[in-house]
């Protein structure tokens, strides 16, 4: 269960790009999550709801893009999914893979309510407004 | 509604601490191990045996990672200086713990830092706490399929020790399988199979930790 620590960075980037915008509200993050990344969506989720209470992303939408593992084939340059029992190549059986995805962990995006006197981020349209 | 594009690491902050600590431990010349594996994997023993080997030669600290100070006691019996971190049950060190442990350490007086985390598998593997050699500890007796089950941990290892192959008669233990895991996770990861329990296979370890140890310290030097 790292999660806890995990969130309560999440919160801190979160609250911090959007103070930077002048944001009066948080409504939704979008994190990338890769599958080897080990981090569980429910447990962020979970810890979320509790840490968040009283800021400005209270009740936010959590939304998770979750990024398969995959793997190049070293051998016959195919790349795709990784098979998690075998670690081989699905389409010549090699065991000579590189991971190309599934360590991503990041934020990727905040959707906020800006302030009314604030500039609106470049090319984003203010539809709450 | 407004979409703020951030692209920021979630471990930024840690990792940003975790740097910050590794260039103090470079300024000193000393060279730090993060220990990792299961609970019973062999961290201490494995500790224990390469304090033992190196203590004459190496001035050598040790910090644990845990709730309470067995593990500390046995190691402090060495005759090295020892503190503990403690992590009110949480399942993994981190930077910001480790470095309010770090003061309680003499640099100036190291040569080698062993910091032995939490006995975890997944959560250790996030969090960079500043050492410059992640040693990855298996053992026999967990099975062939660990590197399959915990990628990040051993995606993350620079080292990878294999314990307790005293049992590997006993045990069906792949080793073909257990090694074609770890090399496509981690191609070239420095490899020593090794029994805590009899010493074999340690000669090849501590000679390699030696060498790594006098870089860090002719990098001060130069």
């Amino acid at each position: 269960m790292h999660e806890m620590g995990i969130t309560q960075s999440l919160l801190n980037i979160a609250l911090d790009h959007a103070q930077r915008a002048n944001a009066t509200r948080i409504n939704g993050l979008t994190i990338v999550v890769g599958e080897l990344s080990s981090v569980v969506d429910d447990s962020v989720q979970f810890y979320w709801d509790f840490i968040s209470q009283g800021t400005i992303a209270e009740k936010a939408t959590l939304n998770f893009k979750r990024i398969p593992a995959a793997a190049r084939c070293t051998d016959c340059g195919h790349t795709a999914p990784l098979d998690r029992e075998t670690y081989a190549c699905p389409a010549c059986g090699s065991g000579s893979l590189a991971i190309v995805a599934g360590e991503e962990f990041f934020l990727e995006s905040i959707d906020v309510d800006l302030a009314a006197s604030s500039p609106a981020p470049e090319q984003k349209e203010t539809s709450h407004a | 509604m407004p979409e703020i594009e951030v692209v920021e690491d979630i471990m930024s902050v840690n990792d940003r601490l975790a740097a910050q600590m590794q260039s103090q431990m470079n300024a000193a010349g000393v060279l730090s191990l993060n220990i990792m594996a299961s609970p019973g994997g062999g961290k201490t023993s494995i500790t224990r045996r390469t304090i033992e080997a190196l203590k004459d030669d190496l001035r050598i600290g040790y910090m644990d990672g845990d709730v309470v100070e067995i593990d500390a006691q046995h190691i402090a019996k060495l005759g090295v200086p020892t503190t503990l971190i403690n992590t009110g049950g949480d399942c993994h060190l981190d930077a910001n713990k480790v470095s309010l442990a770090l003061p309680r350490m003499d640099l100036s007086a190291l040569d080698l830092l062993v910091i032995e985390n939490v006995g975890n598998l997944i959560c250790p593997a996030a969090w960079k706490i500043g050492a410059h050699v992640n040693v990855v500890i298996a053992s026999v007796p967990e099975g062939s399929d660990k590197p399959y089950k915990y990628p990040a941990m051993f995606r993350g290892a620079h080292v990878l020790i294999l314990n307790k192959i005293d049992l590997l008669p006993y045990i069906d233990f792949d080793l073909d399988y257990f090694r074609h895991g770890v090399e496509v996770l981690n191609p070239g990861v420095e490899f020593f199979p090794v029994s805590a329990k009899t010493g074999e296979g340690f000669d090849v370890w501590i000679d390699w930790l030696c060498a790594q140890v006098e870089t860090k310290k002719a990098a001060v030097s130069s």
